[in-house]
């Protein structure tokens, strides 16, 4: 990871008044499996296009490997991209297919075969080199695609929710054949996907957006363990948020009061809060212990309430808890099965005591900036 | 206990087509529809010249229309404005489909429409005011061979090319814009990508109302009668004089073979069109 193979200055984007992509500043360094995520319309799709060179940006920068790439078409930019649909041409055989972009551009046709058997067995489809798309399964054309992109030899691979398409077990197992591919092939492969186990599972870096802007850049275990804003924290796991408000700092920990309780709450903050200042408290359903009402003085971070429903999820069970001194305000609690079973008793209208440790809590920013 | 169920299953639409009233009229519709075809081709080998009654079979007046140069004549008029038609349809179709399928512009409804007007106008109005037209901007009507046809030409062009336009935009419909994207993205240059994958993908179309456009042109009469003169007859014009001379198994002959042609070019029509559903029916 030493020079950046795309660099993104403040590129922007609009849609008659809706900005797709506003002043997206983002740096992806060499051999990366980046992941960008972000919820439907977010603008996902169309950074990937205008990195491909299919939409132009009203305003910003973009380099590829150093090059400016404002005046280079979509078929001399030194990427390539797999589409969501496949696109792949039904009139060619899968050999055909993915030969396509190497007769294109010249490359003599025994050396395009020997490049493209290669690719073939690379990904897995020796054998179907003369069937036709419509002959294929689902991710047997997931295949075809990626491997008429990667033919080409690009700096980056550029893939549009590649696995949206394929049922949950086969999209577990292209998940790590694309981990393999990127790995052995040393490509930077640029993952576009709005399912966040997804981007968790596979990439380096993430890229977390939000209404044509990034909310934040970081590595998977970053983004869950300490993500910058309320976006992020909500959009990656789940997160419960309490509103609070700052009262004192020592060292590394914070003390904050709720409002809900008279308990000062311990977490561990920032670098840059200020007394008195309000935030949210974040606390991840799988971090909260769950005990039946009794010795209260016992723990540090500790709210009561009473359970107003149980999801069962199979391997846990999620804890809807009602907080004693607002209604409105329901905890997740998230208990796996093996943890519970001194707890087996826990049931519906029963007042519990949630606690946690000070290292486990979050300290947000209230507005979403 | 067993149940029996099939004494009374329900109809559903497609069991009609077993019931005893329904294949009546469908023989007698294909009875309708097809006994005087059969006639006019059985008495084509008919030998007598009256052509009444059934005299026994000779393929006597094949060779008589073999050999009868105004219908040669005819012939080859009619095949080279079929073909001329056939160009200049499909071109002109070509681009007016583009131009509904890629772009947007005022009053597109409107113009989509006055494409398709000559498809539903009756051919005996535009013939009159085909005739009218060329009359009025003084067309010659002395040009030597093959520009004679002109004429009929243009005219054949104007009533067919909408047909080609609506064909071929259906099928632009069906086209994934990603597919072009994908191609560029690989390397391809515009030459490329419209050869390489536009046209594949609206070939089937193009042959399909190329031989379409080539029958309409092909048997087209009352258009045809309209703006044609005594050195440019057509098939269809040679065989209702000939008609209206008298009506000799020759005439059923060069009827025949007319329909024969028209036949093998509608064939390969479905043909194609057949073999690209099957083809391309999963993506
Ligand atoms: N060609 C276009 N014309 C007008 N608006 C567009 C166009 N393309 C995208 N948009 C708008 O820009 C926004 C971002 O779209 P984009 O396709 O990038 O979203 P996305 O993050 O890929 O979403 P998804 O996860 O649903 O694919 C959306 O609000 C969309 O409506
Ligand atoms: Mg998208």
């Amino acid at each position: 990871m030493k020079n950046p193979i795309i660099k993104i200055e403040g590129i922007t984007k609009k849609f008659g008044i809706k900005n797709a992509l506003e002043e997206i500043d983002l740096s992806i360094y060499e051999g990366e499996f980046f992941a960008i995520v972000g919820p439907s319309g977010c603008g996902k799709t169309t950074l990937l296009r205008v990195l491909a060179g299919f939409e132009v940006p009203d305003s910003g920068l973009l380099f590829i490997d150093g090059e400016n790439m404002r005046s280079i078409p979509p078929n001399r930019r030194p990427l390539n991209i797999v589409f969501q649909s496949y696109a792949l041409f039904p009139h060619m055989t899968v050999l055909d297919n993915i030969a396509f972009g190497l007769k294109v551009t010249g490359v003599p046709i025994k050396e395009c075969y020997q490049r493209v058997k290669m690719l073939l067995k690379l990904v897995k489809l020796s054998g179907l080199d003369h069937r036709f798309p419509h002959q294929l399964s689902g991710g047997q054309l997931q295949r075809v695609a990626l491997a008429r992109a990667l033919v080409k030899r690009p700096k980056v691979l550029l893939l549009d929710e590649p696995l949206s398409a394929l049922d949950a077990k086969l999209r577990n197992e292209m998940r790590q054949e694309l981990v393999r591919l990127q790995k052995s092939m040393g490509i930077t492969f640029i993952l576009v996907t709005h399912d966040q186990q997804e981007a968790l599972s596979t990439a380096d870096r993430i890229a977390v957006m939000n209404n044509g802007r990034i909310k934040q850049v970081a590595s998977p275990t970053n983004l869950y363990e300490s993500p910058s804003n309320k976006f992020v924290a909500g959009f990656i796991g789940s997160i419960n948020l309490i509103k609070c408000e700052v009262r004192q700092i020592e060292g590394e920990l914070c003390a904050v009061t709720t409002g809900l309780t008279k308990d000062l709450f311990s977490i561990k903050g920032k670098n840059e809060i200020s007394v008195g200042q309000s935030y949210l408290m974040g606390v991840r359903p799988e971090k909260i212990q769950l005990t039946k009402l009794t010795d209260i003085d016992q723990y540090d971070n500790k709210l009561a309430g009473i359970i107003n429903n149980i999801t069962y999820l199979g391997r846990s069970s999620m804890y809807h808890v009602k907080v004693s001194g607002d209604e409105n305000i329901v905890m997740n609690v998230s208990m796996s099965h093996s943890d519970r079973s001194e707890n087996i008793d826990l049931c519906i209208g029963e007042s519990v005591l949630m606690h946690w440790t000070a290292g486990s809590a979050l300290l947000l920013e209230d507005h979403d900036s | 206990m067993k149940i029996k169920n099939n004494d009374k299953a329900p109809k559903v639409s497609l069991d009609y087509f077993y019931q005893w009233w329904f294949k009546v009229i469908l023989c007698v519709t294909f009875i309708f529809l097809y006994a005087p075809i059969l006639v006019l081709i059985i008495f084509s080998f008919n030998d007598s010249r009256r052509n009444i009654t059934w005299r026994g079979f000779t393929f006597k007046y094949y060779e008589k229309a073999a050999l009868n140069d105004g219908l040669i004549d005819a012939f080859i008029n009619s095949l080279t404005i079929g073909i001329f038609n056939t160009l200049g349809s499909l071109i002109l179709g070509i681009l007016t489909a583009l131009l509904l399928w890629r772009f947007r512009f005022p009053f597109k409804a409107v113009y989509e429409g006055i494409i398709l007007l000559p498809v539903v106008m009756p051919e005996i109005c535009i013939g009159v005011a085909l005739l009218v037209f060329f009359n009025q901007i003084g067309w010659a009507n002395n040009l030597p061979w093959p520009l004679s046809l002109s004429k009929i030409t243009f005219a054949h062009i104007l009533f067919s090319f909408p047909f080609v336009a609506i064909i071929i935009r259906a099928r632009l419909a069906t086209f994934n814009l990603e597919q072009e994207e994908a191609a560029f993205d690989l390397g391809a240059s515009p030459g490329q990508v419209f050869t390489n994958v536009f046209l594949p993908h609206i070939r089937p179309a193009l042959i399909v109302s190329g031989l379409i456009a080539f029958t309409l042109s092909l048997d087209d009469f009352v258009i045809t009668f309209f703006t044609s003169g005594p050195d440019t007859i057509t098939v269809p014009i040679k065989i209702y004089s000939m008609v209206r001379f008298s009506v000799t198994p020759e005439v059923n002959a060069a009827s025949t073979i007319l329909l024969l042609i028209t036949l093998c070019a509608a064939g390969i029509a479905l043909w194609v069109h057949r073999a690209k559903i099957s083809r391309i029916g999963k993506l």
